[in-house]
């Protein structure tokens, strides 16, 4: 790696609208980013933090100046990069062949363009105009330097989402940015995916010296990253800044009251250990999982089981088969070998076996929380979400109305009552993929990574609401990598090691 | 999904495929060119004579393609799955004078036209292909890369569609009796399409932020070949091409449809 020229930041009342909104995204913006230096930017949902990303990396046109069809919306103020305006740096960056800024986002799967590593990686520097003789020895060295070794011709479908991540960053590398932009970049990782993705984001700017931007929701990790932490406020620009711990003492507070993870001020829910050991909900025998159906075994061996009043929690690395295993007690993946087995408690159907049952039988039995809540959502409004179930179990129109109104309330979401569940924020989404669960009051709930990439309200509501259903006497299984929540609501651990499984 | 999984490029280095067989490794392009002629040619008539030639010249052709015969069942399949209704379809609904011709002649015709289909797609991977269309036809490179790119996306929404099926049955929709099955799957589709743009949105911001979309001129990482090996490919496809015209008009079957 070879150090770049950093680049200095220089928002003046920056704002911006995008084309079909009303509402500012972002407005009167003031910030100063010294050459090198390195800021994580706080703040609520709807501050525009993601908004001054985009802008900073170039890819906001506004319609002053520009032909119409090129504008994405409306700009005020200034947004410059070593004095010159973002999008015009990223033009001219383009026949430097060396970008100014460099952004990596969330989503490791939608950030891969090719098919092949090393393509994927040339990509930036083709469209850069680099010469063909320059390209390999850059994607070579980038490749080199994210750790990633399987060569030029590696498929990037193999990849794990750590690894996406590491040949986005790869990608991004190459162009040898002097800015780089990073929004939320660990937040899908396992944590020790996203250590090591932090890690190797370190001794990238460490050796390049660039100067850096960063967006995240769990600070404590990228604290010693920063040289400085700004606050965002929506509609309000940066409201606070300074070090880290001088932001943390002086709004530490507030901060934690809008959900971040602020260090030492992690979210303390008060919960009873389940005590009293009810009867056997469901129960697995020897059970072995293929996570699809022409996948090779995840896990093997399993048998244990969840009963009334019980919270179950399956660890271990990523690819032991947490989810597998998960999705099997669930009744959605049949056994590759042993059996899933309802007990009495469960009051099952003809069979005790949930992978046969009908999804009515099975949805007021068994309910299954998914990693990702887009994927459970069925119906166009967040009421009507709530009452697919209900009504699948034939319940009245009057008895499940009572139900949605209930579950809306309890989980904070009547206000969006009649919005569409795609439309809303990943804490919100996740509240009501929980709630549609609910709703038909299942004996056994089976969560996938529920706490995955929350923030710290949405986080201690669902812990709360978590402890609540194992005090009515519900069963829970959740695959988990967060050891908080382990410490809060576990009341058995099921360690999944990578290959062979065992119980303790 | 296996369709899905060779439009990832995972084909490429699939099982029962020697990418270094004399056809597989030619430029695409050329073998392109090859299938598109010989669909052209074949399309002009339907006679026994000329699908059979090509198809039997083809087959002859098929140890240089690189394709084991287990690749090429699985990949071939849907072959029969056309041929063999519309040989039966037209043998016994067409007006012809010769139904057992005829039904033969559509059926040969599905083969003869569809087995360069399926040799192409097997053997070559589609970022060849792009840089090829690109760099040597001189097709746009924002519209050949950009559906690269989302034919990259294939590969995850195949992914998506299951995680999809299991979620929806996990909140008790779908299973019941075929009306609701369609709409299970109306719905299941709907959902992909949403989640498909939302990655194809993100997606489109990566490819931006690296310098994608402007009408500047960019470089090729890998440069796309012609070669002497090509031409002869593509001359080879129209000996194949004349032969059986020429074998069909010398039986006397050779005969045009004109609409």
């Amino acid at each position: 790696m070879e150090s770049v020229a950093p680049v200095r930041i220089t928002a003046r009342g920056w704002g911006w609208r995008h084309a079909s909104r009303a509402a500012w995204a972002v407005r009167g913006l003031d910030l100063d980013v010294a050459p090198g230096e390195r800021v994580l930017l706080l703040g609520p949902s709807g501050s525009g933090k993601s908004t001054l990303l985009a802008g900073l990396a170039g890819l906001l046109t506004s319609s002053a100046g520009r032909s119409a069809q090129d504008a994405t919306g409306e700009d005020e103020g200034e947004l410059l990069l070593d004095g010159v305006p973002a999008d015009r740096a990223r033009l001219a960056a383009l026949d430097a062949g060396q970008a100014r800024a460099g952004l990596l986002l969330q989503d490791p799967t939608a950030q891969t363009v090719l098919a092949r590593c090393g393509d994927d990686v040339a990509f930036g520097l083709e469209n850069h105009a680099v010469a063909r003789h320059e390209i390999w020895p850059r994607v070579t060295r980038a490749l080199d330097a994210v750790g990633l070794r399987y060569g030029l011709e590696h498929p990037t479908h193999r990849l794990s989402g750590g690894e996406r991540q590491r040949l986005a960053l790869a990608g991004v590398l190459a162009l040898r940015p002097g800015l780089w932009l990073l929004d939320e970049p660990t937040s899908m990782l396992d944590p020790d995916g996203a250590a090591r993705l932090r890690s190797t984001i370190a001794d990238v700017l460490a050796e390049t010296g660039a100067t850096c931007v960063v967006v995240e929701h769990r600070v404590e990790a990228w604290a010693e990253l920063v040289d400085r932490v700004a606050v965002l406020e929506p509609g309000g620009g940066v409201v606070e800044q300074g070090s880290p711990s001088g932001v943390f003492a002086a709004a530490g507070e507030r901060l934690a009251a809008h959900g971040v993870w602020v260090p030492g001020r992690h979210p303390r829910v008060s919960t009873r250990a389940g005590s009293t050991a009810g009867p056997s909900l469901l129960e697995a025998r020897d059970l072995a999982v293929r996570p699809a159906r022409s996948a090779p075994v995840a896990v093997r061996g399993i048998t244990t089981g969840v009963r009334a009043g019980e919270v179950v929690c399956l660890v271990g690395p990523n690819g032991s088969g947490k989810s597998s295993l998960a999705l099997a007690l669930g009744g959605l993946i049949p056994p590759a070998q042993g059996r899933v087995v309802a007990g009495p408690g469960l009051e099952p159907p003809d069979g005790a076996e949930p992978h046969r049952w009908r999804p009515r039988e099975l949805v007021s039995r068994i309910g299954t929380v998914f990693q990702e809540p887009q994927h459970q959502f069925v119906a166009a409004t967040c009421a009507e979400e709530l009452a697919v179930g209900p009504r699948r179990v034939g319940l009245t129109p009057g008895e499940t109305e009572t139900r949605v109104a209930d579950l809306l309330a309890r989980l904070g979401l009547t206000r969006l009552a009649r919005a569409n569940p795609f439309t809303l924020s990943g804490g919100e989404q996740r509240r009501l993929s929980v709630a549609t669960v609910l709703a038909t009051r299942p004996r056994v709930l089976i969560l996938d990574e529920p706490t995955f990439g929350q923030d710290a309200l949405t986080w201690a509501a669902l812990v709360r609401l978590l402890d609540e259903l194992r005090a009515q006497g519900a069963g829970l299984v959740m695959a988990t990598h967060d050891q908080w929540l382990l410490e809060h609501l576990a009341d058995r651990v099921v360690v999944l090691p990578a290959g062979d499984p065992g119980t303790s | 999904m296996s369709a899905l999984g060779a439009l990832d490029g995972s084909g490429r280095a699939g099982n029962g495929i020697d990418p270094t067989a004399p056809l597989a490794r030619a430029n695409p392009l050329a073998k392109l060119a090859v299938s598109l002629t010989i669909s052209m040619a074949l399309v002009l008539s339907v006679d026994v004579v000329s699908a059979g030639v090509a198809l039997g010249l083809e087959l002859l052709a098929l140890p240089w393609c690189g394709l084991a015969p287990r690749a090429l069942a699985r990949r071939g399949w849907i072959l029969v799955v056309a041929a063999v209704p519309a040989a039966v379809a037209t043998a016994v609904l067409g007006d012809s004078d010769a139904p057992v011709t005829s039904g033969l002649a559509i059926g040969l015709r599905v083969f003869a036209i569809g087995l360069p289909g399926v040799v192409l797609l097997a053997t070559t991977d589609p970022t060849d292909l792009a840089d090829a269309l690109a760099q040597k036809a001189r097709l746009p490179s924002r519209f050949v890369l950009a559906a690269l790119a989302s034919m990259r996306l294939f590969g995850v929404l195949a992914e998506e569609w299951a995680a999809l099926t299991m979620a929806r049955r996990a909140r008790g929709v779908g299973g019941g009796g075929p009306i609701e099955r369609v709409r299970d799957w109306g719905g299941r589709l709907f959902a992909l399409l949403v989640l498909a743009i939302r990655r194809g949105a993100v997606l489109a911001t990566t490819m931006e932020s690296r310098g994608f979309g402007t009408s500047r001129p960019r470089t090729w990482a890998r440069e796309s070949r012609l070669g002497v090996g090509d031409l002869l490919i593509v001359l080879g496809g129209l000996a194949l091409v004349a032969v059986a015209v020429g074998a069909a008009m010398a039986a006397g079957t050779w005969d045009i449809v004109i609409a």
